[in-house]
């Protein structure tokens, strides 16, 4: 079919079910633009590129399949990288695609030529730039492909301007393959009775669930796994959510701002079934002390993962999805049934009984635990939350459960300030009938806030949760910490009015200042047509405990000022 | 011959392995595996790039010294990228690996001249150029070979030296 590279873009992507893009237009993608308004795709127009980024991995995150974001060359390209750099970390599925200079023009300087394959190398999963509208299609195929299986990440298609422009005669390939890429799907049948064996002969087992969990959607295999053998889960943060939170075997995030207890019975287990967790320094502090003395079963997709940070005795490589439901069914032919009362699960009550105890929230009517609290009260549990970086963040983690699994997502390998707003309308975009709600500080808000006018614009209303501090207040509290409260670069002094930025851009903004105020606004803003910011006033010297130092172990964990 | 500096004899304890890969014979490709090394601190002492009977494929042999987490770690990492086709570290005792190098050194006298073409000719090595001051030679082996020639004619004073790094195939 005769078509121009910029149709044969939108048409291959069409193809392959995106009906949804986030986008800025430049001089490089004019052409894209122009065939957009032709297309059936829904083109969403962000402030800024970093947001759209985020937006398409916001949707990603929920809808487990690629996010799309468009931007020009240049400036617009290299927008876009922080929000690339984050779906990497986070191994989320981003389609990026870039204008860039005429072929003719490149290594010529032009105006607004960046080597933005050289630039996102390092975070992305691969990278194409087609040199001719016919092989558009079979690289935007190939690149959701990549994009998409095995260990998801973001891919990125750069698209000279006169590629997109040459009308030549297009093929839409049904298949695609790619010859160095082969990833692993099925289970490793051959380590999983190794598996079973450690689980069955251990006395103290622990499950920690990664992420993997939740991009696999293993959430069922995973449950099934720990109430046949009666085993306590801890996730990491990515794995917040991949199993209830209000489980009778769930015992909550590891890690520097982790659950309390699950730090401490990690710790004491004498085997550890890591799945889809990468070990990262957050989740497990140093890697020579974690897990010592203990059998570590690691499954994961990513063969590069297996020995990276933490040699282990068993791993099993493969989706997890799939391993577990193999282990499952392996060891439901052998299991005796644990008893109930079994002095490890009994550990686990007294952990969690001791620390409930024995961490005391601040006095105040207001505090970031409370108000969290709260609006777990209020949320469905299908509604979902994802946050932005810092204190907010790791509150939301110790005190916000996620009960159904799945519906919640952060920044959590990258640390992206900013991103937790614009996912948060990806989101909604991916899933409109539920609510959505970002658990904010300030400082991130304030870095991304322009989304609220595609946030009311483009009918997509969720609700920030602005825990508002006026402070950068992770880093005050490292100040405090660790520095003997020299402050430096923290302080936001009261600027600007947050319910009247909301106001600006027509979206609803709230200021609660009490329990009571809270609870209404959270009501309004479920009820509300447009984006709702509420500007929670807390104070701005209130500690995230526990924390665990960075360069110490687990076991380390400091539970209190 | 001269004496092993404590260096050296400390490098020769770290093993040196041989990776040989097939890698997407397309622009970028170096680039990204070059990058790769970087971005996640891997050493390497060789890396050498060539056609092979495939038009579209190349080989990439690859040499480290390095331990063998390291280097699992390394080839792993390796796979993960999309235009590496195939990755082996290849057993050494069953493989056929040299390196080709030219030597430059200082020789002025007739008496050093002899005593280098000796050397040269114990080692195979060539004698390509001589000239009023220097004699170039060319020498192929292992590293091992090339780095006892090296020493060996290290104190008459080597000018310039290339190495190709190590091209490694299969025995049999
Ligand atoms: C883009 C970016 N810049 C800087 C940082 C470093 N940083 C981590 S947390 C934090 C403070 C966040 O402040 P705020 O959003 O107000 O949340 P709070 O900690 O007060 O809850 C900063 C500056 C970061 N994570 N991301």
């Amino acid at each position: 079919m005769e078509m121009n590279g910029a149709r044969a873009l939108l048409a291959a992507l069409e193809k392959d079910g995106v009906d949804i893009v986030f986008g800025l237009p430049g001089g490089a993608n004019l052409p894209i633009y122009d065939a957009l308004v032709d297309s059936g795709l829904r083109h969403i127009l962000v402030r800024h590129e970093q947001s759209a980024a985020h937006m398409a991995d916001g949707f990603a995150r929920i809808k487990r399949k690629v996010g799309v974001c468009f931007a020009t060359s240049g400036p617009g390209a290299t927008n876009l990288i922080t929000g690339i750099a984050t779906a990497y970390a986070d191994s989320s599925p981003v389609l990026a695609v870039t204008g860039q200079v005429a072929l003719a023009m490149i290594g010529k300087d032009a105006f607004q030529e960046t080597d933005i394959i050289g630039v996102a190398n390092p975070c992305t999963k691969y990278a194409f730039q087609p040199r001719t509208a016919a092989e558009i299609p079979e690289m935007v195929k190939k690149a959701i492909y990549i994009s998409e299986s095995g260990r998801p990440g973001p891919v990125l298609v750069d698209i000279p301007k006169d590629v997109q422009q040459a009308t030549e005669d297009i093929h839409f390939p049904e298949l695609v393959k790619v010859r160095g890429y082969n990833p692993v799907l099925d289970a490793d049948f051959s380590q999983i009775g190794r598996t079973v064996e450690l689980l069955m002969n251990s006395e103290r087992p622990i499950i920690m669930a990664g992420g993997g969990v939740i991009l696999s959607g293993a959430f069922s295999e995973l449950q099934a796994l720990a109430e046949l053998l009666l085993i306590p889960v801890v996730t990491t943060f990515k794995g917040k959510g991949a199993f209830p939170e209000n489980h009778p075997l769930a015992m909550g995030p590891i890690g520097m701002h982790g659950h309390a207890e699950a730090n401490k019975i990690i710790v004491e287990a004498d085997c550890i079934l890591a799945v889809g967790a990468r070990f990262s320094d957050r989740s497990v502090g140093r890697f020579d002390e974690f897990g010592k003395g203990m059998n570590i079963i690691h499954m994961d997709i990513d063969p590069a993962e297996i020995g990276k940070n933490k040699l282990v005795d068993v791993a099993v490589v493969g989706d997890v999805k799939a391993s577990l439901k193999t282990l499952v069914k392996m060891l439901s032919k052998q299991v005796i049934a644990r008893d109930k009362d079994n002095s490890w699960l009994r550990r686990r009550k007294e952990l969690i009984d001791y620390y409930s105890e024995s961490i005391k929230d601040y006095t105040r009517d207001l505090t970031a635990k409370k108000a969290l609290k709260k609006l777990r009260e209020i949320l469905p549990s299908e509604a979902i939350t994802t946050t932005e970086v810092g204190q907010c963040q790791m509150w939301a983690s110790l005190h916000f459960d996620v009960i159904s699994p799945g519906t919640f997502f952060s920044s959590t390998g990258l640390g992206t300030m900013g991103f937790g707003f614009p996912a948060s309308i990806g989101a909604k975009a991916a899933r409109p009938t539920v609510p959505v709600v970002d658990i904010a500080g300030d400082g991130s808000f304030n870095m991304t806030e322009n989304s609220l006018a595609v946030s009311v614009l483009d009918n997509l209303p969720v609700i920030v949760f602005l825990m508002n501090n006026y402070m950068l207040g992770m880093v005050a509290q490292w100040q405090r910490t660790f520095y003997n409260r020299r402050y430096m670069g923290v302080h936001q002094n009261s600027c600007p009015d947050y319910s009247k930025i909301a106001e600006a851009y027509g979206a609803q903004g709230i200021k609660a200042q009490s329990i009571e105020e809270l609870d209404k606004a959270i009501r309004s803003g479920l009820k509300s047509d447009v984006a709702t910011v509420i500007d929670i006033t807390i104070d701005p010297e209130e500690d995230v405990y526990p924390f665990v130092a960075p360069g110490t172990g687990l076991k380390d964990m400091i539970t209190g000022a | 011959m001269t004496a092993i500096t404590e260096n050296e004899s400390h490098d020769r304890l770290v093993p040196l392995y041989i990776l040989s890969s097939l890698v997407e014979n397309k622009p970028g490709v170096l680039f990204r595996i070059t990058n790769l090394f970087r971005a996640r601190n891997f050493n390497i002492e060789s890396i050498t790039v060539g056609s092979t009977e495939m038009p579209d494929l190349s080989r990439m042999t690859i040499t480290t010294k390095s331990d063998e987490r390291t280097v699992d770690q390394l080839v792993k990492q390796l796979r993960k990228l999309i235009d590496v086709v195939e990755v082996t570290v290849l057993d050494k005792e069953r493989t056929v690996y040299r390196e080709l190098a030219l030597i430059k050194m200082k020789a002025i006298d007739p008496p050093i001249r002899m005593e280098i073409i000796n050397y040269a000719s114990i080692f195979r090595a060539n004698v390509l150029d001589i000239a009023k001051e220097n004699i170039l030679v060319e020498i192929t082996g292992t590293p091992d070979k090339i780095d006892a020639f090296k020493n060996l004619v290290t104190h008459y004073g080597i000018i310039q030296m290339a190495r190709t790094g190590v091209s490694a195939l299969p025995r049999g």
